[in-house]
């Protein structure tokens, strides 16, 4: 079953007011639980304003989301419930920490959801495991840590929610490469651990190949593609024309088919491509270097 | 929520009112609003009403923007209105009195008077702001302010710093959204509970607000420092504030209009 479903989702900024722009034309998309979601699009795509439907912070002008079957404004008693099920993770999430402690952060989630000093305990622990930071730390300012710190302790007090549906947008905005798969591969793994379904907003086409299952490409506040990562990248010249970077390793594929080699292109993580290179050797027997 | 917060705001355009010198566009708002409370009389606040929609609709503003910018309005206006409908006594007899409150002619008059008052401040003074860019508007105040250099005030150091402020309203609005909606996914209760529980549930939003306000406040002195900014003394304007024909012509406008309503005072008897 899937756990999120869109139905014909649009909205307009400033509706009627010059300047109103249409941010989101009629969505349809169901995502299957437990799958983990990549999406890319341009600045200005729709994504953000995709995904704060997600959780109900913002309420469709047309359409409706429903969230296990039910749709999320009308057949739940409280749009908190959606909340605690859609744990939405914002830009630069480390910009939303408040509190005097770590441990008292990563608490307000879940103590929002009126659990018991016990259950709270346990998540904050948990999440924090996820994430990385020792327990000796939690007692320790927010403040104090450093940016890729702060913003792995701001997911953390997403995860604490354990939510349904963990939805991040650009987590690795402005991170190094070691802080980026730092916070990717333990989303992977706490998707892995709890089987929860996760939808990745991202500007890298490397995170999202290296990553997800399934790729949602939006275009201009369109659905242009939603299909597995292998679908999406066999369409690689189509997306690097749309001007969407596609990961390097896709470009040099694309170059080798271009230069004449008869060559699969939908590569787009290192170890396939070794395979595919391997599998073009031995069909062409082994005469070329390539 | 955060979002019908207009002040500040500055809405392009290319009408007269646009043009308009803002040295001469603030002395008018000033005078405006002076003479908004020297108008008593019933058709001196008609007048009033009438002037500012004229300049709204010349300075092709939409209505709809004045809806908004009036609309925080509202709690105010209530305010004012069950105050002073309440404890203003007048000469007569009450209207109509229940237990210890009366209510009176004098009352119910008075608050005619402030609501339209309070409605022709706003919306006269958002005028302003919505047709001059917040660098001419300050420009303007400083030009306005210059000979209070003699006194050792400092002008510029004064103007830059209202700059900074109204460029900075529009962002610190922005993040404040970005921080509540980011807590509310947390499931923070901003609009529910009991008073003490809606104080303490600012702390989540106020917090990481003073945190990036001080931020940016650091950055941009950063910024600054590495352009050699050194205030005031020895810089010279990209563009020059030239009084144009335009300007003149408003300026007759305007004095005719303040002249008229200033006069009704002696026509009309006065409503408080």
């Amino acid at each position: 079953m899937s756990v999120i479903k869109i139905e014909n989702l649009s909205y307009t900024y400033n509706e009627g007011l010059p300047g109103a722009t249409k941010a989101l034309d009629n969505i349809n998309l169901e995502i299957e639980e437990g799958t983990f979601v990549g999406v890319i699009g341009h600045t200005g795509c729709g994504k953000s304003t995709l995904i704060s439907h997600l959780n109900g912070l913002t309420k469709p002008q047309q359409g409706a989301i429903y969230l296990n079957g039910k749709n999320i404004w009308t057949e739940y008693p409280n749009i908190r419930d959606v909340r605690f099920n859609v744990g939405l993770v914002f830009q630069y999430p480390e910009y939303q920490l408040f509190e005097e402690s770590i441990y008292k952060d990563i608490a307000f989630g879940p103590k929002n959801m009126g659990l018991d000093d016990e259950e709270v305990d346990r998540r904050v622990k948990m999440a924090a495991k996820f994430v990385g930071i020792p327990e000796y730390a939690l007692e320790g300012s927010p403040f104090d840590l450093s940016g890729g710190q702060k913003r792995r302790v701001a997911i953390a007090g997403i995860i604490a929610m354990q939510p349904k549906v963990l939805v991040l947008d650009e987590p690795c905005a402005g991170l190094d490469p070691e802080g980026r798969e730092q916070i990717l591969s333990q989303v992977k793994n706490y998707h892995r651990t709890t089987g929860s379904t996760v939808i990745l907003v991202s500007h890298s086409m490397e995170d999202i190949a290296n990553y997800a299952d399934k790729v949602l490409v939006m275009e201009q506040g369109k659905v242009y593609n939603y299909a597995s990562t292998e679908e999406i990248f066999q369409d690689a010249e189509n997306l690097s024309k749309m001007g969407l970077g596609i990961p390097d390793i896709t470009k040099v594929f694309l170059k080798l088919k271009e230069m004449g080699l008869d060559i699969d292109t939908d590569v787009y993580t290192i170890p396939y491509a070794v395979k595919t290179l391997l599998k073009y050797k031995e069909n062409n027997g082994g005469g070329n270097n390539a | 929520m955060l979002k019908d917060i207009t002040i500040g705001q500055h809405f392009p355009g290319n009408s007269p009112v646009h043009r308009l010198d803002p040295r001469i566009k603030i002395l008018a708002t000033i005078a405006y609003v002076v003479f908004l409370f020297l108008a008593t009389n019933a058709v001196g606040l008609v007048l009033s009403i009438a002037m500012v929609l004229a300049l709204y609709v010349v300075a092709q503003i939409p209505l709809k923007m004045l809806k908004k910018s009036l609309k925080p309005m509202i709690p105010i206006i209530i305010f004012t209105v069950i105050l002073n409908l309440f404890f203003i006594t007048g000469d007569g007899d009450p209207l109509f009195s229940v237990w210890k409150i009366a209510i009176y002619t004098e009352g119910i008059m008075f608050c005619i008077v402030m609501i339209v008052r309070i409605l022709c401040l706003i919306s006269g003074t958002s005028l302003l702001t919505y047709t001059t860019s917040p660098i001419q508007l300050t420009d303007g105040l400083e030009r306005l302010m210059k000979p209070l250099n003699v006194v050792k005030f400092p002008v510029h150091e004064m103007a830059m710093m209202m700059t900074i402020a109204l460029r900075f309203i529009p962002t610190l609005i922005e993040e404040t959204d970005k921080i509540i909606s980011a807590q509310k996914s947390r499931g923070a209760m901003l609009d529910s509970g009991s008073f003490t529980d809606r104080v303490k549930a600012l702390v989540p939003i106020l917090i990481p607000l003073f945190i990036s306000a001080f931020r940016r406040a650091d950055e941009l002195a950063t910024a600054m420092e590495c352009r050699c900014y050194h205030g005031g003394a020895n810089r010279t304007r990209l563009k020059q504030l030239k009084i144009t024909s335009n300007d003149i012509m408003c300026t007759a406008v305007c004095i005719v209009a303040f002249g008229v309503i200033f006069a009704t005072r002696f026509f009309f008897t006065p409503l408080i």
